[in-house]
């Protein structure tokens, strides 16, 4: 009965009517009445003390209600925004703790810092203000490249972090590692950057509070992935206010991809300045403030090493990375370069020893942290780089040399020798579909006819592990997190048989508001239409920890799986009384509870109106109502693996790259909706060709300015820049949450960045091209060419 | 200094008072409440606020609104016939999963249509994907985006429109 409609159907999405006739309510379309504006002034230098601000011919320009600086803050005791996520060093101490006020008081520490916040009553008078606020800047030297942050002598970011260190951190034997390159008959070395990102979601960053004097209420609307967990920070840490006293709303939001996760200054100042100017307060960036001020990706110098046998069997893996954390440290910034990355680097691979170091420096750029994938595509990145490059040093095919390195499907579920334990997964066909859907075995004869045309082609390999749905709360404790990772979630019948999901993940883009409504449809046989998500209000919907790692359907939808069978078991005993019988011989199928063997029935809809009108319903043992709800934390994370292709053109005369054929197999786990999961891989994907050929935060070393700081400067992908995918997938069911599911969200941005420099790789191979930097630009790869000894030897 | 602008938006003659500066884009949603054409970035390069004037697709953040004076405007809020009946581009986008978080669909529907009808209802995919340079999308990688407008195509002249 609802075969169109339940799990693996391909139904078209519920959430689309409004935002295809311009009816969606992001949070710059609220009408609040009296609302006033605000605009922030931002440092112009990465680096200065503030001598002073003069804002007394600004507070006189038209329209302006109120400006408030970072003396202002600090006298209202504001507390400063927090990182999350504890790791300690290897000498065991906590990471060090640099404050981060919600604006600066007498230092700026990037271009972007937040300086004054001017509130009017138009956008216009405010950004008019802004520019009548005198600041006076004692202008320094300015701490820039990564690569030399952690150096002696180089500008310090913060005196609580001598030397620019946050954390110095291993995981593995690095004595164990030494012995095994020491014997290996083949080593593998590369130098990476993992290129800095600006993540983008097309709605800027937004926020919009209103404060209630009667009752001492807040409401702050913001573009949050989490909007509980945003309460939850700016009333514990930040503002102070009571939980129940601050309502977060995150109504449709345009996209995140991590960057609308973190608890940022501008929704802080808002909410707070919203009481004191007695008017509610709309905030929206503009492009050129999001590139400056929304959390930054990746950025990462890496130099790893692989140790094979003769036969190519790796036997061991060294990574040592610095990782960026910019001017401070973001809401999750720790995690990602630790246990979002480090932990992943055994990928798909039975390599039996991993040795990584990584240390997170401080710069006078914006702060860096999760962006899709966050941490994941770095640790993919190092892996297939470095296996590729192993391959054609050794002269093994590519795919082969990856097949003899699988874990065998027989070892799940597998410990890595990196922390995590995969739970389940079936490598060698996922790489064999691949291959056939790619045609690579026509692969030399493509070559050959693009040789005929000037052009050069080659093909990359990209097989990716990933572990999200986040997380175990337990384990997510021990290794740092301040937080639960559980989800949860409320399945509230109507009298009349219609049903709310309450759920406490969000989405901006994922399609929850049709995936959800499927479950629930398939399990408990109500019609899609009769079926309505609520999400993303914390005064609606359960606490829950938000959408980002890949988990709001394994963690999410398993909540929703635990309380659709809280719906079921009390149905069951409401029918039982219903149909005279025994609970025990109660059965539910298809939205209908019968008794085996009998004609006896009665629909969950009977059901449902009797817990509501109980006249004739076991009231003595049975509540009244058909309202329930449930928590769940997943007992380890999920392993999404997959296998990508690309296959590239290079003009040699320009340097240009043409991705002209991308394929990706991916083993999701049970699918919901196929047409909402091929979307996500296609999306990712594009922001993984994205790093790989065009995308680049690029601040000048000497003057720290974000050169690249509109979409003049940054390459974002377009339409003619990328081709159309071929996909596949393999499913090995999630063993451990009810919906068998992994996550799909993040694959495609993960695997694709490696399968692409590969393919570049391979193409300008010919030419003794030795190494090409993300991103491969024309200027890059044409210099690349340049630059090489032709391979005539080889 | 306010200046006095009419124009007739989706068949309705509107009019207001706005500043020299005001973009039409601010016109629209601030002063009309028509919040159906977004605001994506401040250079003109995201397409997100693509409406048609007089036929042709601008994008409303490179326009004053004193230069769309006596201009007919249609916006996505303009398209679907009624409330059950889209637009076939719409359909097609819904149809062929083209949006994700719906912040770009706005503009990529408007530049869509406009795009079909200037190839008289005839595109290949190389010509979608080079028209579409004006409009960017972070999140559905333009797979679905360009199959939905190939599909739209033949569907909108059948459809007459």
């Amino acid at each position: 009965m609802t075969a169109a409609t339940g799990i693996g159907a391909r139904v078209l999405r519920t959430e689309d009517k409004r935002f295809l006739t311009g009816t969606g309510r992001y949070v710059d379309d609220l009408p609040l009445a009296r609302a006033t504006h605000a605009y922030f002034l931002r440092s112009p230098h990465a680096h200065a003390k503030i001598k002073s601000i003069d804002t007394a011919a600004a507070k006189k320009m038209p329209g302006v209600v109120e400006i408030f600086t970072g003396k202002d803050t600090a006298d209202a005791k504001v507390g400063g925004l927090i990182c999350g996520w504890v790791v300690k060093g290897k000498d065991g101490q906590p990471h060090k703790s640099p404050p981060h006020p919600v604006m600066a008081l007498d230092t700026v520490r990037y271009v972007g810092d937040t300086v004054a916040m001017v509130v009017a009553n138009t956008a216009d008078e405010a950004k008019d203000a802004a520019e009548a606020i005198k600041v006076d800047y004692d202008v320094k030297s300015a701490n820039i490249d990564l690569a030399r942050a952690l150096d002696k002598g180089i500008p310090e970011v913060h005196p609580e972090a001598p030397g620019n260190l946050i954390y110095d951190w291993e995981i593995g034997v690095k004595a164990d590692i030494d012995a095994a390159f020491a014997k290996a008959a083949h080593v593998t070395k590369l130098d990476l950057v993992n290129n800095r990102l600006i993540p983008n979601a097309m709605e800027p960053r937004a926020a919009a509070a209103d404060y209630d004097k009667g009752t001492g209420n807040y409401t702050l609307w913001s573009t949050s992935q989490n909007p509980h967990v945003l309460r939850l920070i700016l009333s514990a840490f930040v503002l102070g206010i009571p939980e129940h006293k601050l309502r977060v709303i995150a109504p449709d939001v345009g996209g995140g991809f991590g960057s609308k996760i973190f608890c940022y200054n501008e929704e802080t100042m808002v909410t707070w300045a919203a009481s004191r100017v007695g008017r509610p307060i709309k905030w929206t960036a503009e492009r050129s403030e999001s590139f400056m001020t929304d959390a930054h990706g990746r950025d990462h110098v890496t130099h790893a090493g692989l140790a094979l046998d003769k036969d190519g069997k790796f036997l061991a893996l060294r990574v040592d990375t610095i990782a960026n954390m910019g001017a401070y440290l973001s809401t999750f910034s720790t995690a990602v370069p630790t246990y979002l990355y480090a932990t992943l680097l055994a990928g798909q691979y039975t390599t039996p020893l991993i040795y990584a170091n990584v240390r997170a420096a401080l710069t006078h750029t914006a702060p860096v942290d999760a962006y899709r994938g966050a941490g994941r595509p770095e640790a993919t990145f190092v892996i297939e780089s470095l296996v590729s490059k192993a391959a054609a040093e050794m002269k093994i095919d590519a795919a082969e040399l990856r097949r003899k390195n699988f874990i065998p499907s027989t070892a799940f579920p597998y410990q890595t020798p990196v922390a995590l334990q995969y739970d389940s997964g079936n490598y060698p066909p996922i790489i064999d579909e691949a291959m056939k859907i790619a045609d690579y075995k026509g692969f030399e004869a493509r070559r050959a006819e693009a040789k005929s045309r000037g052009k050069l082609r080659g093909i990359g390999f990209s097989s990716y592990i990933e572990a999200c749905g986040l997380g175990p709360s337990r384990v997510i404790g021990q290794l740092g997190g301040g937080v639960g990772q559980w989800e949860s979630a409320q399945i509230k019948f109507n009298p009349t048989g219609n049903v709310q999901i309450l759920t406490g993940a969000h989405s901006h883009g994922q399609s929850h508001e049709t995936t959800f409504a499927q479950i629930v449809s398939d399990k408990l046989g109500v019609p899609i239409e009769a079926i309505e998500v609520v999400h993303g209000d914390t005064a609606t919907t359960p606490f829950g920890m938000g959408s980002y790692g890949s988990r709001s359907l394994a963690v999410g939808g398993s909540a929703i799986m635990k309380a659709a069978d809280k719906i079921i078991a009390k149905g069951k005993k409401i029918a039982a009384h219903l149909m005279e019988a025994s609970v025990a011989d109660v059965v539910f199928e298809q939205g209908t509870f019968k008794v085996a063997g009998t004609d006896k029935a009665v629909p969950l809809g009977a059901a449902v109106f009797a817990a509501y009108v109980p006249h004739n319903y076991p009231l003595e043992e049975l509540e009244p109502g058909m309202d329930e709800n449930a928590f769940y934390d997943p007992s380890n994370f999920v392993y999404p693996a997959g296998t990508q292709i690309c296959e590239v053109e290079i003009d040699p005369d320009t340097g240009t790259v043409e991705v002209v054929a991308h394929t990706a197999v991916d083993d999701f786990g049970n699918i919901i909706n196929p047409m909402i999961v091929d979307g996500q891989v296609h999306g990712g994907i594009v922001q993984g060709v994205g790093q790989a050929l065009m995308e680049n935060a690029v601040y000048d070393k000497a003057t720290g300015q974000l050169v690249s700081g509109s979409y003049m400067d940054y390459t974002m992908p377009r339409a003619d820049n990328v081709p159309s995918f071929k996909l596949g997938n393999k499913v090995t069911p999630c063993p451990h949450n009810p919906l068998g599911v992994k996550g799909c969200g993040e694959a495609g941005a993960i695997a694709a960045p490696a399968a692409v420099m590969n393919a570049v790789h391979n193409a300008l191979a010919p030419l003794g091209v030795k190494h090409v930097e993300m991103p491969a630009t024309p200027l890059n790869v044409w210099q690349s060419i340049q630059g090489a000894q032709p391979a005539a030897a080889e | 200094m306010t200046i006095s602008v009419a124009m007739t938006v989706n068949g309705k003659s509107v009019s207001g008072k706005v500043e020299a500066r005001t973009l039409l884009v601010q016109f629209l949603r601030e002063h009309l409440g028509m919040t159906g054409t977004h605001v994506g970035c401040d250079t003109s390069q995201c397409g997100a606020c693509v409406v048609h004037v007089d036929g042709k697709s601008v994008k409303s953040c490179t326009m004053l609104a004193v230069q769309a004076e006596g201009s007919k405007v249609i916006t996505i809020e303009g398209l679907a016939e009624s409330a059950d009946k889209l637009h076939p581009m719409q359909e097609s986008f819904r149809e062929n999963h083209a949006l994700q978080c719906g912040f770009c669909t706005p503009g990529m529907v408007m530049s869509a249509i406009d795009m079909v009808k200037r190839h008289n209802y005839q595109l290949d995919e190389a010509t979608v994907r080079r028209e579409l340079e004006g409009n960017l999308c972070r999140c559905t990688g333009y797979h679905n985006i360009v199959k939905a407008i190939l599909a739209a195509a033949p569907a909108m002249k059948s459809a007459g429109v």
